[in-house]
């Protein structure tokens, strides 16, 4: 395997990671909010913020990795990327900005805050549209170059259906992956007002998520016919998605194996993602930019790769007791005694 | 092509952020350290007013390491998104520091969160303790890396240019760079000592408003007695920092010392105006400029003389300079008095004036922290890559930077009145004198 190719894998596995741990947050704000207009907030927010206070920094360190890891090992993508997306990129960050500090603000201080608790909700859902602003452009036709400099073309971007199709997919599966996995936390729990509540919210989110799945697959093939030729050659990959979701909404619809149907779920997007992943091959930013053209020097992929590995063996002990602490912790996933600070 | 406006606007946009970011930096660099010490001491000296100072001060941090995270992660990007050129060079010398920061970040990031919501799952104390030792690394850890690419900018090295061609690439050797030591080791002191004063003001301010409870009285004598430490070792590595100027980058002492002239036995200028070259109402020490740069009294300083006239920072760092030394000093005299005077039982330290002086120790050290920063950000002006690319040449061409410098202003005034409303709300519901009565009341135990 050479140093380009092992780069953007391990990239493409902390974007993974952030997509999977980065909806439960994105959706659970958004299913946070929507239970306080309806009412049904007691239900909800004690598990919501149960889970989540923990490990909101954590959350976001992903993001931060996958960002700078990028430039470090594609510096180019500095270049054409930084330029053109200062708006979606600035947005992003406002709206994380009001997520961070949610958790701390309303955690500790002003427990209940109506306003902020909205803003929340719907950063929940503005967050991954802005963010999926990104794999749009990646499929070409939507930067200029004027002189040396990319543009971005908003009026196409604004205007392409696949733009708009990307992000309703994103809207989907962030609703989808946080409600199947706060169903498994609330069994886990012993909620099971919770449980039921979102079980509900997992079963109707599943439904858009398979039409717009169908539905990205039709734009890209108008937008971007070598990229879609290329998924239809790893056909399989998607085929096998496809039946671990029905497997997992089987689970839910029959109120059982909820464990089962979080790893189903896992499973499902890994597939999804690094199928569409693989098949972007080898273009970052589609014509201008491939792997091979943007990677930086031998010398840095080294030392990036060591520092890499070095990292991963502080990391992986240390989120492993994060998962025993606060995941798989019968104690305190059922809320006994008092660990806030 | 340069786009001015977009040039301008993104100086201004990454100031911003920078000016609002390093406040919470400080406290994030600096607290996990005093947390640390307090939960060592307590359990040393088994009192729990310091395990209960070490669990209050926790507890405020988590708001200030909120809004340096979100401020973190802005800063981050933007580097390629105002800076696009810039990181597209430097991306292939400098990555490696800022990859290994996230990592630093990341591990103090997971013991955070581990240490705040597992305060009574452990019986023992020392177990519990052990969760800060990671979280203290990791936020001093990060400091060093993220610096540690400042200092590449001011001195890079580790590869060669030619023909705009990166080539002979050697990571290690740019992550060492001369400015390396000096500033590592400035900004980790400085970062320390901020901290410590800031808590010792809250201590002092507490004991101004009323509460005269021995919690107080120990929290106040811990921090200024650290404080007086780390400022005194912040004085020692500003001198270094000094003398690495007047090695490596002379225009920018020249500039912040107005020196014009190359001349031997030069004259340290504190405060003062300019008119031109003519600077009034400054107290001039004979030789001492020399002195500072070079341990000799009669030895050479170069002078903005030496340099073309588009190369020269600024001129005004020398007030932000002067700032920065001044509160320095000050806040050395301040602790020593406050030390001494507790060893000595002098009774004027614990009047109300003096206490005052202390409450204003925290925001001052804050004010040099900024003004240190920004002596040696602008004091490289024009580069931003000293010698190797100007700041013009690295900004992004986008036209939308004056709309976004908006967004972020108003995102940086909600989080710092927010940080600040949450932060009182959260002590002054909740003030010692009632938490030591409920822990009393869990308890059953003999505190005092």
């Amino acid at each position: 395997m050479s140093l380009e190719i092992l780069g953007i894998s391990v990239l493409w596995l902390f974007l993974f990671g952030y997509v999977m741990i980065g909806s439960i947050d994105f959706g659970a704000g958004f299913f946070n909010a929507y239970s306080v207009i309806t009412g049904k907030k007691h239900i909800l927010t004690n598990i919501i913020q149960r889970y989540l206070s923990p490990v909101w920094e954590i959350t976001n360190v992903f993001l931060v990795f996958f960002f700078v890891g990028i430039v470090g090992f594609f510096p180019k993508t500095a270049f054409y990327y930084g330029t053109t997306l200062l708006v979606p990129a600035s947005i992003a960050l406002a709206l994380l900005a009001i997520r961070g500090s949610y958790y701390a603000f309303e955690s500790y201080g002003s427990r209940g805050h109506l306003g902020y608790s909205f803003m929340y909700g719907a950063s929940g859902l503005l967050l991954p549209a802005s963010l999926s602003v990104v794999l749009t452009i990646s499929e070409g036709g939507f930067i200029r170059m004027h002189g040396n400099n990319p543009v971005l073309d908003y009026q196409a971007l604004f205007t392409s259906p696949l733009t708009w199709s990307i992000v309703l997919l994103a809207i989907a599966a962030v609703l989808y992956i946080s409600a199947v996995f706060l169903t498994w936390y609330a069994n886990a729990a012993g909620d099971a007002d919770a449980t039921r509540l979102l079980r509900k919210y997992a079963l109707i989110w599943s439904i858009p998520l398979a039409i717009t799945v169908v539905g990205i697959m039709v734009e890209l093939r108008k937008h971007n016919e070598a990229h879609y030729a290329r998924m239809v050659d790893m056909w399989y990959l998607f085929a096998i998605s496809a039946l671990m979701f029905i497997v997992t909404v089987g689970c839910i619809w029959m109120k059982r194996n909820y464990g089962l149907a979080l790893w189903l779920l896992v499973g499902q997007f890994a597939l999804a993602f690094f199928g569409y992943g693989i098949s972007h091959y080898p273009y970052l930013l589609y014509p201008h930019l491939t792997i091979y053209d943007s990677f930086t020097n031998e010398a840095m992929a080294i030392s990036l790769v060591i520092a890499f590995v070095l990292g991963l063996l502080l990391l992986v002990p240390s989120l492993y007791l994060v998962l025993k602490l606060f995941l798989f912790d019968k104690d305190y996933v059922r809320g006994k005694g008092n660990h806030h600070a | 092509m340069v786009n001015e406006h977009a040039v301008f606007y993104s100086r201004l946009l990454t100031e911003f952020t920078l000016t609002f970011h390093i406040i919470y930096a400080t406290i994030g660099v600096g607290v996990p350290l005093l947390i640390m010490i307090a939960q060592w001491i307590g359990i040393q000296k088994n009192d729990e007013h310091y395990i209960l100072l070490a669990r209050r001060v926790a507890r405020g941090f988590v708001i200030t390491v909120a809004v340096g995270v979100v401020t973190g992660t802005a800063i981050g990007l933007q580097l390629s998104l105002l800076w696009p050129n810039f990181m597209q060079l430097a991306g292939n010398v400098i990555a490696l520091p800022l990859f290994m920061e996230t990592f630093a970040f990341f591990f103090e990031a997971i013991f955070l969160g581990i240490y705040l919501y597992t305060w009574d799952r452990f019986e023992n104390q020392k177990k519990h303790f052990l969760l800060l030792v990671p979280v203290a690394l990791g936020a001093s850890a990060s400091a060093v890396f993220i610096t540690i690419v400042n200092a590449f900018m001011n001195a890079p090295q580790g590869f060669e240019l030619v023909d705009g061609e990166l080539v002979n690439i050697q990571p290690l050797v740019a992550m060492f760079n001369p400015a390396m030591p000096t500033k590592v080791g400035h900004v980790l002191v400085t970062a320390y000592m901020t901290s410590a004063f800031i808590l010792a003001s809250i201590a002092a301010f507490r004991l101004l408003k009323g509460s005269n409870h021995i919690y107080y009285k120990k929290s106040l004598y811990l921090f200024m007695k650290l404080g007086l430490v780390f400022s005194i070792a912040t004085a020692m590595l500003g001198d270094f920092s000094a003398k690495y100027l007047v090695e490596y980058q002379p225009e920018k002492l020249a500039a912040a010392e107005w020196h014009f002239k190359t001349e031997k036995g030069a004259s340290l200028l504190v405060f003062g105006l300019r008119d031109g070259e003519d600077v009034k109402y400054a107290i001039r020490i004979p030789y001492a400029l020399s002195i500072l740069a070079h341990y000799n009294p009669n030895s050479e300083v170069t002078g903005l003389d030496q340099f073309p006239e588009d190369e020269i920072p600024p001129l005004y760092i020398h007030f932000l300079f002067d700032l920065m030394v001044s509160i320095g000093f000050f806040m050395v005299a301040v602790s020593a008095i406050y030390i001494i005077g507790k060893l000595r039982s002098w009774r004027w330290i614990h009047s109300k004036w003096f206490r005052w002086i202390m409450v204003l120790g925290g925001p001052l050290a804050v004010i040099a922290i900024e003004a240190g920063w920004w002596m040696a950000e602008v004091g490289r002006q024009p580069w931003i890559l000293v010698n190797y690319m100007k700041v013009a040449e690295a900004a992004t061409s986008s036209n939308h930077v004056d709309l976004m410098l908006l967004l972020f202003c108003i995102i940086y005034l909600i989080l710092g009145v927010g940080s600040v409303v949450v932060l009182r709300r959260m002590f002054k519901r909740n003030p010692i004198e009632r938490e030591i009565a409920d822990r009393k009341a869990e308890k059953g135990g003999d505190l005092s």
